[in-house]
């Protein structure tokens, strides 16, 4: 037993004990612990075991560094993978297992691995298991995979709420630590909104760390800034990206440390989308490892860390420990050690001396220092046992028997988010360590985050800026509080020791803990080549795993400019990316999930399609009927029937989704003719014109019919697909480049429900709803359009057919389009009339060899590759027209539209089926494909439509679809299976 | 006054919804309310606003100067106009006054290049209310709708939920939001479910 919780102190809430498991184990901890300082306090400081190696790995840090204790954390449909035992709190009744222990913790096979470790060096991957080439995918990938583990993801739908906000604020403050908290302090005294985020669930950071704490200053900030209206605290919140005009992405872990006891209805993580005026980085710093033989043995701590144990969640790692460190710092976690009890063995420094106060603190209670040594090896197996300690420079190493190993290699300063956001870093050569360089956005940083890791020094950085962050935002005039009183030691300057000499052949020395990447496997790769900072870690996998290198990016680039002979800022860093810690997908889809993937429009008639049982169409977002089965139909007998109708007696369509547009102004015409590739000046009033457009490719775009209300008045309808972007097409040609033409466009597509009713009794129909209006020939031709009452409701009336079939398209405002499609069916429920759908809709057309654009096209289509020439007027210009003069629109092999009615009446051809001319050929050459195919009732047999290379010379020919299993004949034929009045065309 | 009979067979997006709404409704001090406001008539107005003669035309329809400034609404009696544009606005009315308002805009205007075109029935309105209305409109739009921000007499065009939709300030400080009648069941429940954590009284 060496971890042990102290009997008061810290933190922690020990009136509120908690169980929880591990690795099947119940355990004990209190309200206020981590996973980890319970499991430490538990002596379960065995947590997973390594990457590649497998070897036992133990808790390492204390907070979002942590590369080791990865968790998989729940079971069932809540499990989560790769949670960092150091930011899970605590909950009664949590459960965790190591992602990384194959096949247990205790005793695994995978550390046979270690032995063989000769196969896992830099590269590994590449060099180990390049043949036989098919084992890749098949057997080392799996194996590979299985061994090295990184946890598991639920199969079940997560079962889970997650939502989304936005905000904004005048100043967003990343980091609640005492720079943080300052910046906030300051910047809402001046009266800016401040938003302050911090990824624990408690601010404070370094304060709630140390035993001197500010806790008096801590406490009054806190509760000043909670009385704040124009302050949002957010503890459990992470910044995680920050990117451009000051947009930055925050993951609050609302109910996580609730565990099962999370209220329901609430969402668990919330995702915070913020623009803020200024931001403040107040992120803090990392310790870094120091890098020597058996460094990644369990019971090898960050000396922060082990401070953080014991003065926050009152825990101490071990008994007898041994301090190793570079700076001054670690000197703090030897006298720590010391006030809780542990057996400080002694405090190894490999600078000269050690001038600074704490370092005389320690040699006052008796603390052993020893100057000018290093650590050149730790062991042990499950647990740390020894160290070995030697003189820098040569000398014999001595051992001590300890459990506990406290490093520092000094600090680096959580720049991720600055990178994140263009700054540039800068090496500080005093400090030993990147700093925030040049600002690139409306920003500051404070604190550690800054490089000034003294006390003092950071909350001044963070009044300060705080104060200029709101002073920049509006809120000047305002003079920020003078800091608290800080009593910051004298420190002595920390030592750079990347890598301790004499540690070689001693054993691995790790610089990647989760990915397993060693100092050799480093200066390997540099001997190899791989002099690029961005190759050294793609090629070694170093700082590429989920904690993104926090502890390791720092030394390897370290040990790769020492291995190459460049400086450290020669050398430069790989790129930080956003998130800084791992965010669930949850979190990212928000409420976005299920019917709220995308929006769901429906028409004014919907509730009577989903009364009647139709089966619904997704186009675009709206909501189609597709089919309304009847009795068990199943589709292919609902469609037959519905087309069958529309062509024997009466059929009705729910036809509101179609783009509508009021296009009004003296050159409204004119307009038209520029966009349309026929000809609108000279239509009349009250009548109607099927148009074709064209993008300034000469590529069909969207079609429609448009209808002249008046001498300067028309209504546009467009695709239903093709709506808003044929809206913003006329807008974009209005606004940039005929700004001088009088025309005003207008969306009236929901204005106007459309009810659509085909067949030989349509007239009927109308004459009916609609007494006073002549429906005859003659008055009423095709192609017109007509305003009148129709079952008592204002409408325009259209003649006009997207069948073939005598139709009238009736528009009403769409509040009243329920009544007038209610009026329609009594009126025709004589007739046998028939509901149809979009499917019966498109066989209707298709017989009739009426394109539909995004069907018979796809942005490579000209009108004349339709056979649509009749469209294109030779006399006028029209956007496009310049196109059709190109080469390549002329070619006498563009695809061209055809019908194709195969040998055998009852096959219908696939969608999207490839034509060939000969089947036997090797390569087989592509002429052609099905663009829309059918069953037609009609016409008793299959048929399609088809782009085909040359189509229109091949009228009469066989071509082949070559199908899974069978070759399709069918006989090419004009697209057109109907003859002029509508009556099938046979053979 | 258009005919009773056919404005009483009228039916808005959210006619069938009326219990789902009610049943949202949030009290207290965290509560929230969401309600739609049918048929109000609703006109969109292109015109030129350098034109002086335009605008003294619609003041002698409507009563009001047209918002010239960006996002700003102007109101006079039941009738206000939202600037949506440079030279477009939509004008809002009272249920059932699209066809006097549109007869007077008509009247006023006659001779002009404008356009006035009844889209009263393009969209409903949605009305969301409460201490927690901007709380759950934060949740849909990413607008800055801070108080200091967006005040009474502000409107802006925006998405919504992934909808787009006009959202303004009322006098009242309530929240009304245009939509499309073919989103508004969609955009509605969107609400609701944005609306149900405040009905949850739960300290976490």
């Amino acid at each position: 037993m060496t971890g042990f919780r102290l009997a008061q102190g810290g933190r922690i809430d020990r009136s509120r004990p908690l169980s929880f498991t591990f690795a099947g184990r119940a355990y004990r901890g209190f309200a206020g612990d981590t996973l980890a300082s319970a499991l430490i306090a538990n002596d379960a400081l065995l947590v997973g075991r390594s990457f590649k190696y497998h070897r036992p790995r133990g808790i390492y840090a204390a907070g979002a560094e942590e590369p080791n204790a990865l968790m998989q954390l729940g079971v069932g449909e809540r499990t989560e993978p790769n949670a960092r035992a150091t930011q899970v709190e605590l909950y009664d009744g949590l459960t965790a297992n190591a992602v990384n222990a194959w096949p247990s913790l205790e005793w695994d096979l995978g550390a046979l691995t270690g032995l063989a470790s000769g196969l896992f060096v830099a590269g590994f991957y590449y060099k180990t298991f390049m043949w036989p080439p098919a084992f890749w995918n098949k057997v080392y990938e799996p194996a590979i995979r299985r061994m090295a583990g990184l946890g598991t993801a639920p199969r079940e739908a997560d079962p889970d709420l997650y939502d989304k906000v936005h905000v904004h604020a005048d100043v967003l403050v990343a980091g609640g630590g005492p720079a943080g908290l300052a910046a906030a302090l300051a910047a809402a005294q001046a009266g800016a909104d401040v938003l302050i985020a911090d990824e624990q669930a408690e601010l404070g950071g370094s304060l709630l760390s140390a035993r001197a704490t500010l806790d008096g200053w801590l406490r009054a900030t806190l509760e000043e800034l909670r009385g704040m209206p124009n302050v949002r605290l957010l503890p459990r919140t992470t910044v995680f990206g920050y990117y451009d005009q000051n947009y930055l992405c925050l993951l609050e872990r609302r109910t996580d440390h609730l565990g099962p006891a999370a209220p329901a209805g609430i969402s668990r993580q919330r995702l915070w989308h913020v623009r803020a005026r200024q931001v403040v980085l107040a992120t803090g710093a990392h310790e870094r490892p120091l890098v020597f033989a058996g460094n990644d043995r369990p019971g090898v701590m960050l000396a922060g860390a082990v401070s953080t144990y014991i003065n926050r969640y009152a825990v101490v790692p071990g008994k007898r420990a041994v301090v190793f460190t570079t700076n001054d710092g670690g000197y703090r976690t030897a006298l720590d050690l010391a006030a809780a009890g542990a057996q400080v063995l002694a405090v190894v420094d490999p600078r000269p001396e050690s001038a600074g106060d704490l370092p005389a603190q320690a040699h006052a209670q008796g603390i052993e220092i020893l100057n000018g040594h290093a650590v050149v090896a730790a062991s042990g197996g499950k647990r740390l046992d020894s160290v070995s300690v030697a003189k820098l420079g040569g000398g014999a190493a001595r051992g001590v028997v300890c459990d506990l190993l406290a490093v520092s290699g000094g600090w680096s300063p959580v720049v991720h988010l600055f990178s994140q956001s263009q700054g540039k870093l800068r090496w500080d050569e005093a400090k030993h360590c990147f700093v925030p360089g040049t600002v690139t956005q409306a920003q500051r940083s404070a604190g550690a985050a800054n490089g000034s890791f003294a006390l003092g020094a950071a909350l001044a950085e963070g009044f300060a800026a705080g104060a200029e962050a709101a002073k920049d935002a509006g809120f000047g005039g305002w003079r920020a509080p003078e800091p608290p009183e800080v009593d910051d030691p004298r420190e002595a300057p920390p030592l750079a020791l990347w890598q301790v000499p004499g540690a070689e052949g001693r054993g691995k020395a790790f610089v990647d803990f989760q990915n397993d990447v060693t100092a050799s496997d480093l200066k390997l790769a540099a001997r190899e080549g791989f002099e690029s900072v961005e190759h050294l870690k793609r090629y070694t996998t170093t700082g590429m795993a989920t904690d993104q290198g926090k502890t390791s990016n720092v030394n390897a680039l370290a040990i790769l400019s020492d291995a190459t002979g460049r400086s450290i800022p020669a050398t430069g860093t790989t790129t930080f990316r956003a998130p800084y810690t791992p965010v669930t997908y949850g979190a990212m889809a928000g409420r976005d999930r299920g019917d709220r993937l995308d929006p769901i429009r429906v028409t004014p008639i919907h509730p009577w399609h989903v009364a009647r049982g139709a089966v619904f169409e997704d186009v675009g977002q709206w909501k189609r009927p597709w089919y309304y089965p009847q009795g068990g139909e199943d589709m292919h007998a609902a469609v037959r029937r519905e087309a069958k109708a529309v062509r024997t007696s009466l059929g009705v369509l729910d036809a509101s989704t179609l783009g509508k547009i009021d296009v009004r102004g003296p050159d409204a015409a004119e307009f038209l003719d520029r966009i349309y590739t026929n000809g609108f000046r000279k239509l009349g009033t009250g009548r109607c014109r099927y148009g074709l457009m064209c993008r300034d490719d000469g590529m069909v775009f969207d079609d429609g019919v448009t209808t002249r209300l008046a001498d300067d008045h028309f209504f546009m309808t467009t695709t239903t697909g093709g709506a808003a972007r044929v809206l913003e097409w006329l807008e974009e040609w209005l606004q940039t480049e005929w700004p001088h033409m009088k025309v005003y466009l207008t969306s009236v597509t929901e204005q106007w429900a459309t009810v659509s009713f085909a067949g030989p009794r349509a007239g009927d129909v109308l004459r009916e709803l609609s007494p006073a209006l002549a429906v005859d020939e003659e008055s009423f031709p095709f192609l017109s359009m007509r305003e009148g009452v129709v079952a008592g409701l204002p409408a325009r009336i259209f003649r006009i057919s997207f069948t073939g079939e005598a139709s009238y398209e009736v528009n009403v405002p769409s509040h009243h389009g329920l009544a007038l499609w209610q009026a329609v069916m009594a009126a025709g429920e004589k007739h046998g009339i028939t509901p149809y759908g979009t499917e019966a809709m498109h066989v209707l057309r298709a017989e009739k060899g009426f394109i539909i654009v995004g069907q018979e096209t796809d942005g490579t289509v000209t009108p004349l590759d339709l056979g649509m020439d009749w469209i294109v007027s030779k006399q006028k210009d029209f956007l496009g027209k310049r196109s059709f003069a190109r080469p390549d629109t002329s070619r006498a092999d563009r695809k061209q539209l055809v019908g194709l009615l195969p040998a055998d009446p009852a096959e219908v051809l696939p969608e999207g089926a490839q034509l060939v001319w000969d089947a036997a050929e090797s390569p087989i050459r592509m002429v052609g494909h099905v663009t829309s195919s059918y069953w037609s009732p009609n016409l008793g047999r299959g048929f399609a439509l088809a782009l085909v290379k040359g189509g229109r010379d091949h009228h009469g020919k066989t071509i082949l679809a070559p199908l899974a299993g069978k070759t399709v004949e069918a006989r090419i034929v004009a697209p057109n299976f109907l003859d002029e009045g509508g009556k099938p065309l046979h053979g | 006054m258009a005919d009773a009979t056919l404005f009483a067979r009228r039916r808005s997006p959210l006619q069938d919804h009326g219990a789902a709404l009610s049943r949202g409704a949030v009290s207290g001090p965290r509560g929230v309310t969401l309600t739609e406001i049918p048929h109000l008539a609703q006109i969109t107005l292109r015109g030129d606003p350098g034109n002086t003669d335009f605008l003294a035309a619609v003041r002698s329809a409507l009563g009001l100067d047209l918002p010239l400034k960006a996002n700003t609404v102007a109101a006079a009696g039941d009738v206000s106009a939202l600037w949506l544009g440079p030279d477009e606005w939509l004008i809002a009315g009272a249920p059932d006054s699209e066809a006097d308002l549109t007869a007077r805009l008509n009247a006023a205007l006659k001779d002009q290049h404008v356009s006035v075109v009844d889209v009263t029935a393009n969209r409903t309105v949605l009305e969301l209310a409460g201490p927690s209305a901007r709380a759950v409109l934060e949740k849909a739009c990413g607008l800055d709708l801070r108080p200091r921000e967006f005040k009474a007499g502000q409107c802006a065009q925006t998405n919504l939920a992934r909808t787009v939709g006009i959202l303004e300030m009322t006098q009242g400080g309530a929240w009304r939001i245009y939509v499309r009648n073919s989103f508004a069941v969609y955009l509605a429940d969107w609400l609701l479910d944005a609306m149900a954590e405040y009905a949850i009284d739960a300290k976490f």
